[in-house]
């Protein structure tokens, strides 16, 4: 904003298609985040790199052209500051999306987040709708600071509500449905789906409510409950499952917090048996919350423990071969679920 | 081991220290009023002192004795419509942006009808309509959210100005810097103010920060900066004021510093003997609220009667209050798990009551 910096040269959009149905998760978001500011005149995008360059992973690319600098804001590299200019914005009305360039760096504005956002309709009776998006997960070699899945650190936390997509038509859906939302919602974007998938999304406005899982694939043997990256590991893992006779379903929790127990409870009731697979380590991990969930509610329904596909507990390597030891395969879901189904 | 020093003589409060003065900018009425708030402020942490000793207080009891005259200047120099967030000792902030006693009572004591409702104690309380955001115990964190209620000023063109403090503490930590160049970057019309008071609990300031004055420090960030004895409430109300009539012209946020002097401990069960005696009775001489009273009889703007009748008033409106807050009863302890979200027909998502499961007996609380 400052009157002083030079011109950046022009960085031109390609036209931004519209109409296209086939759109790549990146797209999606982008979309998502384009008709919510078509919308609504509150709704305003602040991070760093995101206006005239479009981001580091170009989901805001096309929007600076579009909405001007006053709502698709540059800022200084300082993520506790943009999620707080964020909250205080959200508390006079608007409607702010904070990206943290890679989700690794939400660390850095852990204090805004958790203790002011999220406590704040509890201690004032005042909203807080902010949406604090960004690249999650590995895949991509991006080493222990740019591949890191942060969900557990927040899901402990009441007050947010934290979400990750798998799906281009999810990923539009529910970045409108967290811009609406009068919480505070993290926003989780699988940077390996970015430009890997796509797959039919509808022209125009719709929400995918927050706090709904989704069946992504039907099967009376076991169930695995995935999310992110890890629901198409556990698909294509499925179907070697269904040669040998063992139909996977899979859950695909798309919201984190609030959990929705009545898609997992209903599962459990069908198939007895639970995988649950997550791309982020293992101790202190979603799936243990999800196993007790299921344990305390629905224990006889139970036929097998409850077990767990996850990263181990260390930190992300960099080193392709290393990083392929640290993440879930396929080959390990296959394993456990027919060892879970012979249980 | 580095010792507190005291004030060197270019301080401005040794400078101003005898000087009376009244302000042209401030009517009669406006100055008296500024009287009431002040004593209001003092009155009301001199009770809620009895109320420690009574055990009626819930938790800790944070005062600002030594330092109410520029949350009252500051926050005066204020226009309806700004906001403003306060730390731990800026009651006398809160005052004059219409809080009123029994709100503070009942907060230290807990109450249901307090403005949290017993969810926070302190002046940890917010109200959006009066311009009021709370704060949290997090030191700095308010420098940014009070630079996005400013940013949002700008986007929507409220001409609206945003003021928080800090302590010569609290400005060492990481988002005191983040947050006041971004505020500088975006020139948000917003204010902050630096309250040096010599310690922060029980650490000096020489053992906070290497530099004399805070508001150098503003020069890094492209911004105005400046130094105001902060027992001096008029030089407090003029400063604030200008820089808030450069904040609502559009060129962004000022660092002011106040110096100022906590005259209590951290808290009230800190006897803070770690304070050396002579600084107290230096900036003992120097109290805001003796001073203000100067100003405003020596310059014959007040009798000692009409204070006095504004002391009166105070004392009924506390009573009144105190009594209230004594009154209230504690909050349902069902409202506890009330309000973490913003849509309560949605699931229950207390973890209280898990499907299938009766829900656990809590016992009597």
């Amino acid at each position: 904003m400052g009157e002083s910096c030079p011109d950046f040269p022009k960085y031109r959009a390609e036209k931004y298609e519209v109409l296209m149905a086939q759109l790549t998760f990146v797209e999606a978001i982008r979309q998502g985040l384009w008709e919510e500011m078509e919308r609504d005149p509150n709704v305003f995008l602040l991070g760093e790199d995101i206006g005239t360059y479009g981001g580091a992973f170009k989901v805001t690319e096309g929007l600076f052209d579009r909405f001007g600098e006053e709502r698709v804001i540059d800022t200084p590299i300082a993520e506790g500051a943009i999620v707080g200019t964020a909250i205080g914005a959200s508390l006079m009305g608007l409607r702010p999306v904070a990206e943290m360039q890679f989700i690794d760096f939400i660390s850095n504005a852990f204090d805004l987040i958790t203790s002011f956002a999220a406590k704040y309709r509890y201690r004032a009776g005042a909203s807080v709708p902010i949406v604090v998006r960004g690249p999650c997960g590995g895949g991509v070699h991006g080493g222990p600071f740019h591949s890191q899945n942060v969900e557990a650190y927040f899901v402990h936390t009441p007050g947010l509500k934290v979400v990750e997509p798998s799906s281009a038509y999810d990923a539009k859906g529910l970045i409108k449905a967290a811009i609406r939302d009068d919480d505070p919602v993290l926003f989780f974007e699988h940077k390996y789906l970015y430009r890997r998938i796509k797959d039919e999304v509808p022209d125009g406005d719709y929400i995918v409510p927050i706090g709904k899982a989704a069946i992504r694939r039907e099967g009376a043997d076991l169930t695995i409950v995935t999310y992110g990256w890890m629901v198409y590991k556990s698909l294509e893992a499925a179907e070697q499952l269904r040669e040998e006779g063992i139909e996977a379903e899979i859950i695909d929790l798309r919201t984190l917090l609030p959990l929705d127990d009545e898609a997992l409870f209903n599962s459990v009731k069908k198939t007895g048996k639970v995988m649950i697979v997550h791309e982020a380590t293992r101790t202190g991990g979603l799936a243990g919350e999800i196993a007790i969930r299921i344990t305390e509610s629905v224990f006889d329904e139970l036929d097998g423990p409850i077990i767990r596909i996850t990263a181990p507990d260390t930190p992300v390597p960099y080193s392709p071969p290393l990083e392929e030891a640290f993440l879930p395969q396929v080959g390990q879901i296959v394993s456990a679920a027919r060892w879970l189904s012979k249980y | 081991m580095p010792q507190p020093r005291a004030r060197k003589a270019h301080d401005p409060a040794s400078r101003r220290s005898s000087q009376t003065r009244t302000t042209p900018s401030l009517i009669r009425d406006q100055q008296l009023e500024i009287y009431y708030y002040l004593r209001l402020t003092r009155s009301i942490e001199e009770k809620l002192a009895n109320l420690y000793r009574q055990g009626k207080i819930v938790g800790g009891l944070y005062r600002s004795l030594g330092q109410e005259g520029q949350s009252v200047g500051s926050a005066y120099a204020l226009q309806k419509g700004d906001f403003l967030a306060p730390m731990i000792r800026n009651l006398g902030s809160l005052i004059v942006k219409g809080v009123r006693p029994w709100e503070i009572f009942t907060q230290y004591m807990a109450r249901a009808t307090s403005p949290t409702g017993g969810k926070d104690g302190v002046v940890h309380l917010s109200d959006i309509e009066r311009g009021i955001i709370g704060p949290i115990s997090h030191l700095g964190d308010l420098i940014p959210v009070m630079t996005g209620i400013a940013l949002a000023s700008k986007m929507k063109k409220l001409g609206i100005v945003a003021l928080t403090y800090i302590g010569d503490g609290g400005a060492s930590t990481g988002i005191f810097h983040e947050a006041l160049n971004m505020a500088a970057v975006l020139k948000a019309p917003f204010i902050l103010i630096v309250e040096d008071n010599g310690f922060a609990y029980s650490t000096p300031k020489c053992k906070q920060v290497l530099i004399e004055n805070f508001a150098d420090r503003a020069a890094g960030y492209g911004i105005p900066g400046e130094t105001v004895d902060g027992n001096d409430l008029l030089a407090v109300y003029e400063a604030t004021g200008r820089a808030a009539e450069r904040a609502r012209r559009g060129d962004g946020p000022t660092l002011l510093e106040v110096k100022t002097f906590r005259m209590k401990g951290h808290a009230e069960h800190d006897d803070a003997r770690y304070v050396p005696q002579e600084l107290l009775e230096y900036w003992r001489a120097r109290d805001p609220v003796d001073r203000y009273i100067k100003t405003l009889t020596e310059s014959g703007l007040a009798s000692e009667a009409d204070l006095r009748e504004i002391d009166e008033r105070v004392e009924a409106e506390l009573q009144h209050d105190l009594e209230f807050a004594e009154q209230s009863p504690f909050p349902n302890p069902e409202s506890a798990f009330e309000n973490v979200y913003s849509h309560p027909t949605g699931p229950r998502w207390d973890g209280r009551v898990m499907p299938g499961l009766p829900e656990v007996p809590r016992g009597e609380v």
